[in-house]
């Protein structure tokens, strides 16, 4: 059962009133865990509002597709900089992917460590929180420091704070080319040669490791990405093999998609760790791992039983986000930290109606 | 400007709250009012007020202790980074505590092969780059008083810098803190990781203006230092054509580290005083990009052609160290030159960039009007806009008609879809005019916040929101 909302009044009024759980649902693309009550259906919040290519700037109803989104930028040769995974094969989903569901789950790909994730490059948010009120958060401008940045909050919060209505984003450029350093190593020297790379100037947009190679890639002018390659090349030594274009780019949906795990049996995790803790982490561990972010993303393929939280504890953190397995969805806070998160969802959502279980 | 008034009860336990400060951070408190007096105020120096008193510990222990007696006295404390605040985020009450981070500057942890650094938050802006840049690295936020701010302050304005358009603001290059609540509950948010594991509560106390808790130590992260950075100046005739200059460069996609935007007021007094030889012209934009030799000359290229598209009056581009010094010369020095005619004050509004020309002439038609002169020297890439408001402080009456022409200028930015602060933040300066961009219901979703970390309204009192908002909060 679900319930379309046509506009924010609608979204008001509804939850104003509304005792039982609810979730809310974009495309449904990217949801963790399981879900209670009576879906939101915001797809009917859509279209884009503004868009200024010279200022950078779109901002779009949250029920809007991210292939429209993907598609109008386009038009300007930009996009959103932080690399939205697609995570429908991983997860085995079908749905229209919505740019309020990016928000929601935060989602940001491997040009993260160059450029930051979608809460760096949100410059506002609309939303309506669990007691029906509607609030903006941020703005539309790309130096804001009015007031608390509540729309980070908001990012990644996975709907358990509010209703996402509109969000304003800063985008960027295509870049005229891009390539992508592909080295066969293995896994104590692939990882290092990653945070290597990341520790040279020269402006490294992704840092991959899976199936025993190393991937490092660089974006900009043609001059300029043929000068970092060779560059990158003479300070790390050791072979490597140069693609570029839609072969590079190809290379990186399948990191950004963790396609490597698509399709197949087991629990997915995903570990954010300092990246020199990776290899200590995965050693010895009863998982397949692929590496993003230099070695601090960690993708984790793995029985049930595998008690993937035990070993990361104190490092970092694990979120599971595929299947079933002894434990929450999300990684136990430390208490100062989980009394804040649980003050703040009683403040905007006391009757503890919005996807109950998720956050606080 | 209004400010509380004091609370009674707190002034009149003066002596015991004193001594109990003393014995709990012993040699860490002063009340001497002779030394207190370096404290009635940070970089707004035009409202001051004493403290009751000054306590200055060396940890996050100490810190924790002294916020945990405040509490328990029902003692409001404001917490003070260097005191470099523009916007008044750590003036006093006559009934506050001043927590200030001066003696908390260690580097705890360098970590090259992670990019990160961690340190006390009262270590300056500059001194971190200072502590890294031998090993080829720095810390990109670079406000323009950073020899002097805190990082403390700088997490709490979430300040920003000339380089931001490439590397962000404070918010971007913040992975952890350790932040002590009001009650002295110490809480470690983040660390040397990307993401957070729930809720991203850094992304809302970075920019929280001392409102939450107090952050005491912080991991930031560090960037590989670019092999040469150059600037090119460029002269136009009109302030529309520098403005739309600034868009397709932007839209081009060139990622300059800085876009400088200075008009013909600023101009004519920055020359009449640094002598930079700047051309004779009504706009004048400095583009630095970063990079090899070779990747300088690639982007400066493409910059050319878009500039030449626009006729300007003069194209300068860099071909020395001393040519990129005299090109930044008149821009570093513009604040000075403004201060050498006249008394001002800056603001620090932000707008998209679209709408800079319709702005600037707004601003010059304003100017006019109220009979104040303006200048204005900005952060064009970001829409981050400086008009400096001249005045005379000695004229009785000159101070209030420009506190009133600057607050129509932020209110212009609202308007056009902005925002009244970009960089300084809110403190007391722009605090009564928060409902010119929020609404109740936006600002009450902020309250909630604070409710959630400092429930008895204790911390930095009387900034951010209006008062009047906040009345019912602070009486309880």
């Amino acid at each position: 059962m679900k319930m379309r909302v046509e506009t924010e009044d609608d979204l008001v009024a509804f939850l104003r009133k509304r005792e039982a759980p609810v979730f809310v649902q974009g495309g449904g693309t990217r949801r963790l865990g399981a879900v209670a009550g009576e879906g939101i259906d915001t797809s009917g919040l859509a279209g884009v509002r503004i868009y200024e290519p010279g200022s950078l700037t779109l901002v779009a109803g949250a029920g809007t597709p991210m292939a429209e989104v993907e598609a109008v930028l386009a038009g300007e040769r930009q996009r959103l900089a932080f690399e939205v995974p697609d995570m429908r094969a991983l997860l085995g989903r079908d749905g229209i992917s919505t740019l309020g569901g990016v928000v929601a789950a935060g989602a940001s790909g491997p040009r993260r460590v160059q450029v930051g994730a979608a809460r760096d490059h949100l410059l506002g948010l609309r939303f309506v929180s669990g007691t029906g009120v509607l609030a903006k958060a941020g703005g539309r401008v790309m130096k804001n420091v009015t007031g608390l940045d509540l729309g980070k909050l908001l990012v990644g919060s996975h709907g358990a704070l509010g209703v996402i209505t509109e969000a304003a984003f800063r985008v960027q450029a295509l870049p005229e080319t891009e390539a992508t350093l592909i080295g066969p190593r293995g896994l104590a020297e692939g990882l290092a040669v990653l945070r290597a790379a990341l520790g040279t100037p020269f402006d490294v947009s992704g840092a991959a490791y899976r199936g025993g190679v190393a991937l490092i890639r660089v974006e900009g002018m043609a001059g300029s990405v043929a000068y970092r390659l060779r560059a990158l090349q003479d300070r790390l030594g050791g072979d490597w093999q140069v693609e570029e274009g839609a072969i590079s780019a190809d290379l990186w949906c399948g990191v950004r998609d963790v396609t490597a795990f698509a399709g197949r049996d087991g629990v997915v995790w995903r570990v954010s760790v300092k990246p020199s803790d990776a290899l200590d982490i995965v050693t010895g561990l009863e998982a397949e791992a692929v590496f993003d972010w230099g070695g601090g993303l960690i993708g984790l393929l793995c029985a049930p039983d595998v008690d993937v939280r035990a070993r990361v504890q104190g490092r970092g953190h694990a979120t599971r986000i595929r299947g079933d397995a002894p434990g929450p969805v999300f990684h136990p806070e430390a208490a100062g930290v989980a009394a804040l998160t649980r003050g703040i969802k009683a403040k905007f959502d006391p009757r503890g109606i919005l996807g109950p279980g998720v956050l606080g | 400007m209004d400010m509380p008034k004091p609370d009674a009860r707190v002034l009149a336990a003066r002596d015991s709250i004193l001594s109990k400060l003393r014995a709990t951070l012993p040699g860490g408190v002063i009340d001497d009012p002779s030394e207190t007096r370096a404290y009635e105020c940070d970089a707004l120096t035009a409202y001051r007020c004493a403290p009751l008193a000054v306590a200055l510990p060396r940890t996050t222990a100490e810190v924790a202790e002294v916020l945990r007696l405040c509490h328990r006295l029902g003692v409001p404390v404001v917490p003070r980074g260097a005191g470099t605040s523009l916007a008044g985020g750590s003036l006093p009450t006559s009934d506050c505590v001043v927590l200030g981070l001066a003696r908390m500057n260690a580097v705890i942890e360098t970590d090259y092969d992670n990019r990160y650094i961690r340190v006390q938050t009262g270590r300056t802006n500059l001194s971190v780059t200072g502590a890294v840049e031998a090993e080829g690295f720095f810390y990109a936020p670079d406000p323009s008083s950073q020899l002097a701010c805190a990082i403390g302050g700088n997490i709490a304005m979430n300040s920003g810098g000339a380089h931001c358009l490439k590397y962000g603001v404070t918010t971007n290059n913040l992975l952890g803190v350790t932040l002590v609540q009001m009650d002295g509950t110490v809480v470690e948010i983040g660390g040397p990781w990307l993401d957070p594991a729930g809720m991203d509560l850094l992304g809302v106390i970075c920019g929280s203006e001392g409102q939450l808790g107090v952050v005491t130590e912080a991991t930031l992260r560090i960037l590989p230092k670019p092999e040469g950075a150059r600037p090119v100046l460029i002269a136009f005739n009109a302030n529309e054509v520098a403005g739309a200059c600034v868009a397709d460069i932007i839209k081009a996609g060139l990622l300059p580290v800085a876009i400088e935007f200075m008009d013909r007021p600023c101009i004519e007094a920055t020359e009449a005083f640094a002598h930079a030889g700047y051309p004779d012209c009504e706009a004048l934009l400095i583009v630095e990009v970063e990079g090899s030799g070779p990747e300088i000359d690639e982007q400066l290229a493409r910059i050319k052609e878009i500039a030449l598209r626009h006729n300007p009056v003069a194209f300068r581009e860099s071909r020395s160290e001393d040519e990129s010094r005299r090109i930044w010369l008149g821009r570093k020095s513009a604040f000075g030159a403004m201060g050498n005619i006249a008394d001002y004050i800056c603001l620090d509004g932000a707008i998209p960039v679209s709408e800079l020309a319709h702005v600037l002439r707004r601003i010059a038609e304003m100017s006019v009007e109220v009979g104040l002169r303006v200048a204005n020297v900005f952060h064009a890439g970001d829409g981050n806009l400086h008009p400096l408001i001249l005045y005379d402080a000695n004229k009785p009456g000159d101070l209030e008609k420009v506190e009133a022409f600057g607050a129509d200028i932020l209110r212009l930015c609202v308007e056009v879809g902005g925002c009244l602060t970009g960089e300084h933040g809110v403190g007391v300066e722009k605090r009564d005019l928060m409902k010119v961009q929020f609404t109740d219901a936006d600002l009450e979703a902020q309250l909630k916040i604070k409710d959630v970390f400092d429930p008895d309204w204790l911390l930095n009192p009387a900034k951010v929101y209006p008062l009047a908002v906040t009345a019912s909060r602070r009486a309880g």
